[in-house]
């Protein structure tokens, strides 16, 4: 593994598949909470499930801990080795010329959402954690609707999100496609599809996030 | 036209330099940006000053020597050009012009404007050769049928002059394009496969020994590259690399 971290362009590799594990999880985020809009029922159930399942709770979160924590420590290590690769900087530099802001910027943009992070796992998991083996609640496999709902109603928590999702989309716009061209995928050079694809992504799940917290403010309020 | 320069001044690799803030009047359109720094320094030794010094060579474009930040872009707002291609028409009267050398950790300042790109010929001597036997018996590279298409690209990918400016323009100072240029006019052919796996390791440890950063895909390099060398020979090197680290 040392050696692996030790090359450029291994720690690309590792950017570019952590990077892509946590879109396929944020891709099945997505996909469960949305059905909190229009069938709560199903949304308790989806949730339960989540909550319970063993698999789910000692396999597959600890997987996404994980990948979260290799991306976050990746980034930081590749930006403190870029800033080192440059010691004299330049008096005048148009980046902008030449690149997309949210290209030279993933460091700006990954904090904030790891920032964010912060927030949403102290409103959600530790609260979960809590609920379950602190207090050692009883199953209650209809709250989880009652929770969300009652999670958005601040204005200020739903701001935030909203503000938090923004960010996430313009982290996703420039990461999704360029863990393509990381791992060396033929098909990033061959004609737009595959780009345009993931620029959809990168701001259809975001925006979809950002519907569902406005809709659980507003209709709740 | 007139013109304020505003250059950086360095007496060695050691000193401490600074940016100086050079007026220059007379400066005709039609002139090349290499020949408007000739009168800069004309002007400054008739003073009895240093002259400015900067890399070049050919002053066709086909060197790769005229390393120069200018006002913020690797060989300055023209697209495909090397500095010394660049003309004056491309500014206007007035202008204020910033000129840097490639700010680099593997491209450490000479003086002034120069700095030493020694490190890429050392990437170079890593592996982006193809070892034949010279003893008479060769045989002929045309006798080996290449695919057109695969041709072409490697000749592409060839074009690259060292010059530099992808280094100079990313914001990791990323030597990944010159060293994937390098590592493609090679893997394309057939002439190159046998020393694939050692070709791309050795490159690209040589590259990070050099202290270049990691490329992070802005495409900032594609954009300044004189040649139009493509972000496709990265993705092909980290191709390239995989195949290496696991297949051996
Ligand atoms: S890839 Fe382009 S910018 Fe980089 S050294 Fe070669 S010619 Fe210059
Ligand atoms: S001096 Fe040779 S490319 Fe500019």
């Amino acid at each position: 593994m040392s050696a692996l971290v030790k090359s450029s362009l291994a720690r690309k590799w590792v950017m570019a598949l952590s990077g892509l594990f946590l879109v396929v999880f944020l891709t099945q985020h997505f996909v469960i909470n949305i059905t909190s809009v229009f069938a709560p029922d199903t949304f308790n159930e989806i949730s339960h499930f989540m909550g319970y399942n063993p698999m789910v709770q000692f396999i597959a979160q600890p997987i996404l801990i994980i990948g979260l924590i290799v991306h976050f420590i990746m980034g930081i290590v590749l930006e403190l080795k870029n800033r080192s690769a440059r010691p004299i900087k330049y008096a005048k530099f148009s980046g902008n010329a030449n690149s997309q802001w949210v290209s030279r910027n993933m460091i700006i943009t990954g904090l904030v959402v790891l920032a964010f992070l912060g927030l949403h796992m102290y409103d959600f998991w530790a609260e979960e954690i809590g609920y379950k083996y602190i207090s050692a609640n009883p199953e209650d496999p209809t709250r989880y609707y009652e929770e969300l709902v009652h999670k958005f109603a601040p204005f200020w928590r739903t701001i935030i999100y909203v503000i938090a999702n923004v960010l996430l989309a313009m982290h996703l716009w420039h990461g999704f496609n360029s863990s393509f061209q990381s791992m060396g995928a033929k098909a990033i050079n061959k004609g737009d599809g595959l780009r345009k694809f993931t620029y959809a992504w990168s701001v259809i799940i975001p925006a979809g996030f950002i519907f569902i917290a406005l809709f659980h403010h507003f209709s709740h309020s | 036209m007139k013109l304020t320069l505003k250059i950086w001044r360095q007496a060695n690799s050691e000193a401490k330099g600074n940016m100086i803030t050079y007026p220059i009047d007379g400066v005709d359109g039609d002139m090349s940006f290499l020949e408007m720094m000739d009168i800069v320094n004309e002007g400054l030794i008739n003073k009895g000053e240093e002259p400015v010094e900067f890399d070049h060579d050919c002053r066709e474009g086909i060197c790769g020597a005229c390393s120069m930040m200018i006002n913020g872009q690797p060989h300055g707002p023209q697209r495909l050009t090397t500095t010394c291609q660049l003309h004056m028409r491309k500014f206007n009267d007035g202008d204020t012009i910033t000129i840097e050398p490639w700010r680099a950790a593997g491209f450490p300042v000479i003086k002034d404007l120069i700095v030493d790109r020694s490190s890429f010929d050392r990437i170079q001597q890593a592996g982006a050769y193809v070892s034949v036997n010279t003893s008479g018996n060769t045989q002929d590279a045309n006798s080996i049928p290449v695919e057109k298409a695969k041709a072409d690209e490697a000749f592409h990918s060839a074009t690259c002059i060292g010059c530099g400016a992808c280094v100079a323009a990313c914001k990791n100072a990323s030597a990944m394009l010159f060293t994937s240029a390098k590592v493609s006019q090679y893997a394309l052919l057939p002439q190159g496969e046998v020393e694939a796996t050692d070709r791309v390791m050795n490159m690209v440890r040589q590259m990070d020994m050099e202290g270049f950063g990691n490329c992070t895909n802005t495409g900032a390099c594609m954009i300044e590259c004189p040649k139009g060398i493509k972000l496709e020979n990265i993705a092909r090197m980290n191709r390239e690399y995989l195949k290496a680290e696991t297949l051996g």
